[in-house]
């Protein structure tokens, strides 16, 4: 659905992305991981067309995204910093939203701001909003409009518990309609029960990208943290393997 | 791209500072026909007064909005809205409502108390006025990431174009005053949109014996009905070319 092809990102001398290529399918959900400023999030703002790449190109359904921007309406987004215009309220955010779209009203997911609880504050301001509540409406934005591709920067960052368990109660069920989900995380033990792929990044290169069977067979861990950390140990002592070798041979 | 425009519209009337500069605009316009005894006094005191305040406050206007909407262009470029149609429509709702408080806040008065060719050019001058320096505006923020930068860039584009050009101009006059320099100043005049504007005012309040051969010059060249529509399409010139090269910058801009 998304085939990503030597992507690379520079800003300045900074080599943000260094040729990643990578491919997601529909009905699956994907991990985002690395640490920070590895490039995820440049990533994932190349996808949406707001971070235009260095080089490379990227496909949505085998079409050139800089070509047409059509596409984006296939895209539900939420961002990692909900930045929206301040002096809106909530409910003429939501409006202009569902305005610029033009979706059906059948077609509308309002789920979430129903369990959110934010048809009560309707008409309170964004810079009124607390870091949560913000968050809990950039969640509910994003899966409004019941788009096919569903990209999640950090979403229970700043969520409290009750509120992350009903986000994540959501991605589930969103996943079982054979939706592509891209999550990024740093809360790996919530990925546990919701995720099927793997990518992980580092200094804005791609490390690896594989199921997540593959991964618990290949390192016989069972939680997602651990195989990650022992696939990543793993790397790390095999390079040094043939680093070792290569100069006992010299 | 029309709904758009609609949202940065009512965003900006939301704001006050728009109404209240219609409303300055609007006492002094009123307070300048009303202290001159003749209209015709009253319109060149008017005309130095939009030469100044028109071009300053569609600069800083805009370069504050824009860096004020940073997240609305950013959730905008999220969605499946062309780059083109968001900037061309944040270009229309700055200059459309900055236009209609000019209209308001200068037209009625001028309408009123002269309502003649030269009041009608005046009007015209100061709404094209409010279009160039929001183009001017717009390319000096797009460049610039840093808003202290950004403000500091539009601050210096006003300061060019109304003291720092004109004092550049007199000094090539002084130094060169040896010289038949009447058309290479018409030239000059074409490359600051104030400039042109009050030259073509000027000419028609047939004001411009006074300034000597200079002046005839000017009658010339800008006084005929073709020099005329040359000066008019060089300002609408001066908007487009800032806007064309703001655009192109903003299709290629990391948000």
């Amino acid at each position: 659905m998304i085939t990503a092809t030597d992507i690379s990102k520079n800003f300045g001398k900074l080599k943000a992305l260094d040729s990643v290529t990578l491919q997601f399918h529909s009905e699956s959900c994907v991990a985002f991981l690395g640490p920070n400023g590895s490039g995820k999030t440049t990533f994932i703002k190349s996808i949406l067309g707001m971070v235009v790449p260095t080089s490379g190109t990227i496909l949505f359904e085998n079409k050139d995204i800089q070509i047409d921007y059509a596409y984006r309406t296939k895209i539900g987004y939420m961002p990692q910093i909900a930045s929206y215009p301040e002096n809106m309220t909530i409910g003429q955010l939501i409006s202009m939203m569902k305005d610029i779209r033009r979706v059906n009203k059948q077609q509308l997911d309002e789920e979430l701001i129903h369990q959110f609880k934010l048809t009560q504050m309707l008409d309170k301001r964004m810079h009124t909003l607390s870091g949560g509540t913000r968050q809990k409406v950039s969640a509910a934005l994003a899966f409004l409009f019941n788009a096919p591709v569903l990209i999640l920067d950090e979403p229970t960052a700043g969520l409290d518990p009750i509120s992350a368990e009903l986000l994540k109660s959501k991605i589930i069920s969103e996943k079982q309609k054979g939706k592509l989900i891209i999550i990024t995380s740093h809360v790996l033990s919530e990925l546990d029960e919701m995720v099927t792929e793997v990518a992980y990044m580092q200094d804005g290169k791609l490390q690896f990208h594989t199921s997540i069977e593959l991964l618990r067979a290949e390192t016989s861990e069972n939680k997602l943290s651990k195989a990650v950390a022992s696939k990543m140990s793993v790397r790390k002592v095999s390079t040094k393997l043939v680093e070792a070798t290569i100069l006992s041979h010299e | 791209m029309n709904k758009l425009i609609k949202y940065v519209i009512t965003d900006i009337l939301r704001n006050k500072i728009v109404s209240i500069y219609t409303l300055l605009l609007f006492i002094i316009s009123f307070g300048v026909f009303q202290l001159d005894d003749t209209t015709n006094k009253g319109l060149l005191s008017l005309l130095n007064l939009v030469l100044f305040i028109v071009p300053l406050v569609s600069l800083i206007f805009s370069t504050i909005y824009l860096y004020n909407s940073a997240e609305f262009i950013e959730l905008l470029v999220s969605q499946p809205l062309g780059r083109k149609s968001i900037w061309l429509s944040l270009y229309t709702g700055v200059a459309v409502s900055l236009s209609i408080s000019f209209l308001l806040g200068t037209g009625i008065p001028i309408l009123l108390y002269s309502s003649d060719t030269t009041g009608t050019i005046l009007i015209i001058a100061g709404t094209l006025l409010t279009i160039i320096f929001v183009s001017l505006a717009f390319l000096a923020t797009v460049l610039t990431r840093d808003k202290a930068k950004g403000m500091g860039a539009s601050i210096f584009i006003w300061l060019y174009f109304s003291l720092i050009f004109d004092g550049l101009v007199l000094f090539l006059l002084f130094q060169f005053a040896d010289y038949p320099l009447e058309k290479i100043i018409v030239t000059l005049s074409t490359l600051n949109p104030i400039d042109l504007c009050r030259i073509l005012i000027l000419l028609q309040m047939d004001i411009s014996a006074l300034m000597g051969f200079t002046g005839a010059v000017f009658k010339n060249s800008f006084g005929t009905q073709s020099g005329l529509i040359f000066a008019f399409a060089l300002l609408v010139l001066w908007a487009l070319v800032p806007l064309l090269l703001s655009l192109k910058k903003f299709i290629k801009k990391d948000l």
